[in-house]
């Protein structure tokens, strides 16, 4: 090579080198925007709400004094807000996935489905309130109860669910279908021992994260009526008496960890806002901790499944 | 293009009996014909090689034999694909698609044991057939795994995934997951495909031995491997069967100038 392309190439790589250095820089700023502005706000919430914090605050009810209100109801609420969507939206859910990936005929009815699930997932979620309202308050009667919540917070993650257990599903490679196929195994066997088995990282993962997404949704509890003053439990699901399970708690009156923080930030006192800090934490640990609970699982599982 | 199909004369005294017939058989990829009026004896307890360049339709020939295209939309088939000794058309719309995977086990390019056991991976067929029994489901596993020359290998540690065994390994544990429900017909598609040359020795080995019990029907694109395994072999072009014969009649004295140009490697 000659002196001049040699040069000439040193020039044009130490060009391209600086245009590497300036995307990353560029790239890491936004990164940072992002994770720095987060940090901050977890921070200030700590700052003002760890002093709340502590077992009184759990396990008291709300109260007109600021030093005395709890989240006992809160988060006992949201417990059993979350036990009835996940029994409401998890199977439906997956099995609404496994049909459309698996079952279901390519034709034009099917690609609409597909295009209205995926849409729903985007439709903000007081609409889904304002729906529930009219269907299982008005419509089917069921009160505003911790069923009617439930319910409406398991609508609102439906969507979510079933887009991540087919997207769960289309990983599993075709050679692993056409093992089980060969192997003189029906549609459903295949699934069941085969491709849900397979696909069940990525469908637990997907159902975390959107109970995540429901554990903290403020707009449908409140259009389908919360409660923002529960100083009462809903009635235990154990009973000591025949038959021993008690389904009085689904229509209870309810509240919610977001309903109980929305309440206490609009309230004139500024002591309470301490309240909702301390609140906003226990909400965002115990979202983090479905997160890492949704990371724990799919690692174990993918480390059984090696295709 | 040849209109009749040129079958070398057979050597011997009698040739063996048909354990399936092809016979007109045409099949698309939506517009695309993937073969074209397909004729083809399969003698029983043969080896029988289908040998062609890309893309000649031998995999989608193959893939008909269990149905394999019926888990996939948009292609159909004309024509007729019979087993004997029961006279039965494997691709007519009223046979269950499960029923012939039942008798015409396959095994593919690539191993695909499941991620279980090697025990459970070779006692599947027998459990989507419903065997619940333990004794039954040891004694067939290890009359598969002694089938597929794996057992040795594998006797003390049948609880490890099947994903631990090396690729020859794999694909003989494939061998042995199709042998366990004792087809009347293995289907490979190229086996060796992904195997290096020790392993692709045993897996020939095998199929030699397997043939004194089943049919086998076998798609490969290493001709040498046609010529050592096989009794009869296929030369395919562009869908269509260009020549058939026993499989010395037709790498020594190919009848087709076209047949010869494939074997030598001049084409394709």
């Amino acid at each position: 090579m000659s002196a001049d392309r040699a040069a000439y190439y040193r020039v044009a790589i130490r060009r391209r080198r600086h245009l590497d250095v300036a995307f990353a820089v560029v790239g890491l700023g936004c990164l940072m925007l992002g994770v720095l502005t987060l940090t901050v706000l977890f921070v200030e919430m700590a700052v003002q709400g760890l002093p709340r914090l502590g077992i009184d605050f759990l396990m008291a009810f709300p109260s007109r004094h600021p030093g005395e209100a709890g989240v006992l109801a809160a988060w006992v609420g949201s417990l059993a807000i979350m036990a009835v969507t996940a029994l409401a939206a998890v199977p439906m859910g997956v099995a609404a996935g496994i049909y459309l990936e698996e079952y279901a005929p390519r034709n034009l009815l099917t690609t609409i489905i597909e295009i209205n699930v995926t849409n729903l997932a985007g439709v903000p979620s007081i609409i889904y309130g304002l729906t529930a309202l009219g269907l299982f308050v008005y419509l089917f009667g069921l009160g505003h109860s911790v069923l009617t919540a439930g319910l409406t917070l398991a609508l609102l993650i439906l969507p979510i669910i079933i887009v991540a257990t087919r997207e769960a599903l289309r990983t599993v490679p075709d050679s692993q279908r056409e093992a089980a196929y060969a192997c003189g195994a029906s549609t459903w066997q295949a699934i069941r021992d085969h491709v849900v088995p397979g696909a069940a990282p990525g469908i637990l993962t997907g159902i975390i994260i959107g109970l995540a997404r429901a554990i903290g949704e403020t707009a449908p509890l409140i259009a389908i009526g919360a409660v923002t003053f529960v100083a009462f439990l809903p009635p235990s699901p154990v009973s000591p008496d025949f038959p021993f399970i008690s389904l009085d708690w689904l229509m209870a009156p309810f509240t919610a960890l977001p309903v109980q923080m929305f309440n206490w930030t609009v309230r004139p006192e500024e002591a309470f806002r301490a309240n909702a800090a301390a609140a906003a934490f226990v909400l965002v640990l115990m979202t983090l901790g479905m997160n890492g609970l949704a990371i724990w699982l799919r690692y174990r599982l993918r480390r059984q499944t090696r295709w | 293009m040849v209109d009749r199909l040129p079958v070398a004369k057979p050597a011997r005294p009698a040739a063996p009996a048909l354990k399936a017939s092809v016979t007109g058989l045409s099949f698309h990829y939506g517009a695309h014909k993937a073969l074209d009026g397909v004729e083809l004896p399969v003698y029983d307890r043969c080896v029988t090689a289908l040998i062609g360049p890309s893309g000649c339709g031998k995999t989608t020939l193959l893939r008909c034999f269990n149905r394999m295209h019926d888990l996939y939309p948009g292609n159909h088939c004309q024509g007729e694909l019979t087993l004997y000794p029961d006279n039965v058309n494997l691709l007519g719309r009223q046979v269950d698609p499960i029923a012939v995977r039942m008798r015409i086990a396959m095994v593919f390019q690539k191993p695909n044991p499941f991620p279980r056991s090697i025990y459970e991976n070779v006692a599947y067929g027998l459990r989507v057939r419903g065997e619940r029994s333990r004794v039954v489901l040891d004694e067939k596993v290890e009359q598969a795994l002694r089938s597929a020359a794996l057992w040795d290998e594998v006797k003390d540690r049948l609880d490890d995934p099947g994903a631990s065994l090396s690729g020859g390994q794999q694909q003989r544990l494939c061998i042995a997951r199709a042998l366990a429900t004792e087809p009347e017909m293995i289907l490979f598609d190229e086996p060796t495909a992904a195997l290096d040359p020790m392993a692709t020795s045993n897996i020939e080995q095998l199929m030699t031995e397997l043939k004194q019990r089943v049919t086998v029907l076998i798609v490969t694109h290493n001709m040498q491997q046609a010529a050592r395994v096989s009794d009869y072999t296929a030369y395919m072009y562009m869908g269509r069967i260009i020549e058939f014969g026993e499989t010395d009649e037709l790498f020594i004295r190919p009848r087709l100038k076209q047949t010869e140009d494939y074997i030598t490697g001049r084409f394709g």
